[in-house]
């Protein structure tokens, strides 16, 4: 094998058995041996992401473990993605997920987990952390452009944020080809309905599944 | 039907899990953590009190670092014992360590109807009727949550509506968990006030007090803070629940989550204790593990029963009354699952001695109230309150003059020792122990149909002793107020 090959290998290792404190090094050392951005990612990190959920979902791996290999390709990505902007490449990935929990509520388990998998399953995630303002989404909406907006809410008293959040995104006009989904302990299908999100999904694995429907993957 | 008094469990059976060497090195481990990295706590109000009793604060990062002088003198200023009121005052409840007792489970957001079946959103009128038929229950000492939320009602004054559906249900001891800023916290105290009789009465027969959700790993809201402040100013009890869940926001280690549990339930303490030497204050707690699969919260497993009951006797080497998440099975109805969380969740808490076991009628891990089982969870109680009297050694239990009586191949029917005695073996409620034709014959009605018609009748049928018209008047008055007054 080719000492790049090595070194793409070696990434793949990293980010399926999520050993976040190497991936940063040995992403620099492979751009150091010239080995082009796009090609880390698309020959060393998206293979290793795409293996780390397949022994996920053949109940190899448990939560955790899926958890430090997405830990792993994003702190990897934190290196190349402002290289790969300036050369203007992207890589081929299923769409670009906003994700957050609503105004007022800060748990976060759920919403870390929906973002864990939908980057396993080759999604883009950029996550807004929890208790983002209908502002802050409607404003990251704007500048990022993402394909799917997912809100998360535990509380019945802040569920309605993310009514408040697909009627802010309407009247800025950014809702139209811009997919919202929802999800948490109290949502559900008729409450997604109700408040025009384009689905709901009540665990992590079909939020993955709502995710590639709505992008038509 | 009758009012009956509450039914304490009086501990005599207690098991043991940790040595004394291992309970210093949990209290050694939380200090050097608090001290070293800190806690957040989100409010100046708190920071300043911290800080001026010599924490370091980082108002950047809204952190405080607890010295370990601090945290010890806080530890010796609260009481050891204390009695949490009640409206009606022969249902006051003794936190002395000897008794242990049992609340309804909180803050669900769906119901199980109880006349129809179906599973709906919750409401006002089903706090009431919850906290009524908790009322009617010996076993249920106090209505803690409120058991759903009333989502009928406006969301910003909805723990006011709760409250006073609470009050209105039962006039036994209520303990909320939504009382999380301190302007709703003001109205909270006033309507308690109202309930007893004033303010002085209030301090003096507490029948409020506040627990609330700590922010694990090492924080608080700071809303919350600021609410239980108000809420100690006024001599109500504070307390403040951590439920790290292992490998989420708690170490995967049993014995690490216990270091986070504990230091989420003993920062808030130390904040009190320097802001009121001497509240009334309790730990709490519903530490567990995530699903490995589903990242999930259970509400059940070994897991939960081992972090119960390990975290009761460091509570007890600190001398708090402790509140645990005790039953609150994830079950998605009340069947086999459901029993086996709750027995076993019941015993860790029960054989610890814990204090508070919060608690009855809840399902899909506290999302779903379901009236029958507030009463099959009572039946548990009564198994676990019978099985913790242990047994009694003496002359008379002994029997052996009876046993000679009787002699060889007798039978003891008939003997005046067993009329004298027979009332202490334990009978069931609801547990089904008819013949087998008969049960066929019945439709096959088990625990869960005898509990159905329980709740019914009980709901059709029994009278909480009611607030006066002027009580509720003034009640009515003072959530007007709060809806005029408090922000959306
Ligand atoms: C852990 C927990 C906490 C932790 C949160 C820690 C953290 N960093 O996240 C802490 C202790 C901080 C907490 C605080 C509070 N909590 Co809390 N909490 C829980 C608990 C036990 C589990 C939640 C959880 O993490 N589950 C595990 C994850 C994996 O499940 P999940 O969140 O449901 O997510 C899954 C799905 O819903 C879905 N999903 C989630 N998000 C999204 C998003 C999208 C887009 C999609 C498609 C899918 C999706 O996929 C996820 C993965 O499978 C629940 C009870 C329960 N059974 O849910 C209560 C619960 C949600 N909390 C409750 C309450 C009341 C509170 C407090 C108000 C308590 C208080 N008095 O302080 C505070 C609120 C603070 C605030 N402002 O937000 C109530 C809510 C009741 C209500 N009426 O709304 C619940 C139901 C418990 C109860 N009955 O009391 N809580």
């Amino acid at each position: 094998m080719s000492d790049k090959g090595a070194l793409l290998e070696k990434l793949k290792g990293i980010v399926i058995d999520g050993i976040i404190e190497d991936s940063e090094g040995a992403t620099k050392e492979a751009l150091g041996q010239g080995v082009e951005p796009l090609e880390i990612v698309e020959k060393g990190l998206v293979p290793g992401i795409e293996e780390a959920g397949a022994r996920f979902s053949r109940g190899d791996y448990f939560l955790p473990e899926l958890v430090a290999s997405a830990e792993a390709m994003q702190t990897a990505m934190a290196v190349l993605d402002p290289l790969l902007r300036a050369k203007q490449e992207a890589r081929k990935t299923l769409g670009h997920v906003l994700l957050g929990t609503v105004e007022g509520d800060i748990h976060s388990i759920g919403k870390n987990i929906v973002g864990a998998l939908l980057q396993a399953a080759g999604f883009v995630v950029t996550d807004l952390g929890a208790n983002v303002a209908v502002g802050t989404f409607v404003a990251k909406a704007r500048e990022l452009r993402p394909n799917i907006i997912g809100m998360s809410a535990l509380l019945t008293t802040t569920m309605v944020k993310q009514q408040q959040t697909i009627e802010a995104l309407a009247k800025e006009g950014l809702r139209s080809g811009l997919k919202v989904m929802v999800g948490g302990a109290p949502v559900t299908g008729d409450w997604a309905k109700k408040i025009g999100a384009d689905d709901f999904a009540e665990d992590a694995v079909a939020a993955v599944a709502v995710a590639k429907r709505l992008v038509g993957a | 039907m009758a009012h009956q008094k509450i039914v304490p469990i009086e501990l005599k059976l207690q098991t043991r899990l940790f040595s004394p060497d291992d309970l210093k090195r949990f209290h050694l481990a939380a200090l050097e953590i608090m001290e070293e990295v800190g806690v957040s706590m989100p409010s100046h109000k708190a920071l300043d009190i911290l800080a001026g009793a010599g924490a370091t604060v980082d108002r950047q990062k809204m952190v405080a670092k607890l010295p370990r002088s601090l945290v010890e003198k806080a530890l010796k200023a609260a009481p050891k014992r204390y009695t949490l009121g009640a409206r009606d005052p022969g249902n006051s409840l003794d936190l002395d360590g000897k008794h242990s007792y049992l609340s309804t489970d909180g803050c669900g957001i769906e119901t199980y109807d109880l006349w129809t079946g179906e599973r709906r959103l919750s409401t006002k009128q089903d706090i009431e009727d919850s906290a009524r038929l908790a009322d009617s229950l010996p076993q249920i000492a106090f209505y803690w949550g409120p058991m759903v939320s009333a989502q009928d009602v406006p969301a910003k004054t909805r723990p006011l509506h709760e409250l006073q559906a609470a009050f209105t249900g039962t006039a036994k001891h209520v303990q909320p968990e939504t009382i999380i800023t301190e302007e709703i916290a003001k109205y909270a105290v006033d309507m308690a006030a109202v309930v007893a009789g004033g303010y002085e009465e209030l301090r003096r027969r507490p029948l409020l007090s506040v627990m609330q959700c700590a922010m694990d790993p090492l924080g608080q809201d700071g809303g919350s803070l600021e609410a239980s402040l108000v809420a100690a100013e006024h001599g109500l009890p504070t307390g403040f629940m951590p439920m790290p869940m292992s490998c989420a926001t708690g170490p995967a280690t049993l014995a690490g989550n216990l270091v986070v549990t504990t230091i989420d339930a003993l920062a808030p303490l130390v904040l009190m204790q320097t802001a009121y030497p001497g509240s009334p204050f309790f730990f709490a707690a519903a530490p567990t593990a995530i699903d490995l699969r589903l990242g999930s919260y259970t509400g059940g497993g070994p897991e939960d029963y081992l972090l119960a009951a390990g975290f009761q006797e460091i509570c007890a080497y600190y001398g708090i009354p402790l509140s645990m998440g005790t039953m609150a099975t994830g079950a998605k109805v009340p069947d086999w699952q459901a029993a086996v969380d709750n027995v076993f969740s019941t015993l860790a808490s029960v054989l610890t001695t814990v204090a508070m076991m919060t608690g009855a009628g809840m399902l899909n891990g506290s999302k779903i109230m379901s009236f029958q089982q507030i009463v099959m969870d009572c039946e548990i109680y009564e198994i676990a309150r019978r099985f913790a009297a242990g047994i009694e050694v003496n002359d008379e239990t002994l029997a052996v003059k009876v046993i000679k009586e009787v002699g060889i191949g007798g039978n003891y029917l008939a003997h005046k020792h067993t009329r004298a005695h027979m009332r202490e073996i334990w009978r069931p409620t609801v547990v089904d122990r008819s013949p087998l034709q008969v049960w066929e014959d019945s439709g096959r009605a088990g625990a869960f149909e005898k509990a159905t018609e329980i709740a019914r009748r009980t709901l059709k049928d029994y009278q909480t002793e009611p607030l006066a018209p002027e009580v509720q008047r003034e009640l009515d008055e003072i959530i007007r107020k709060a809806e005029k007054t408090i922000r959306d």
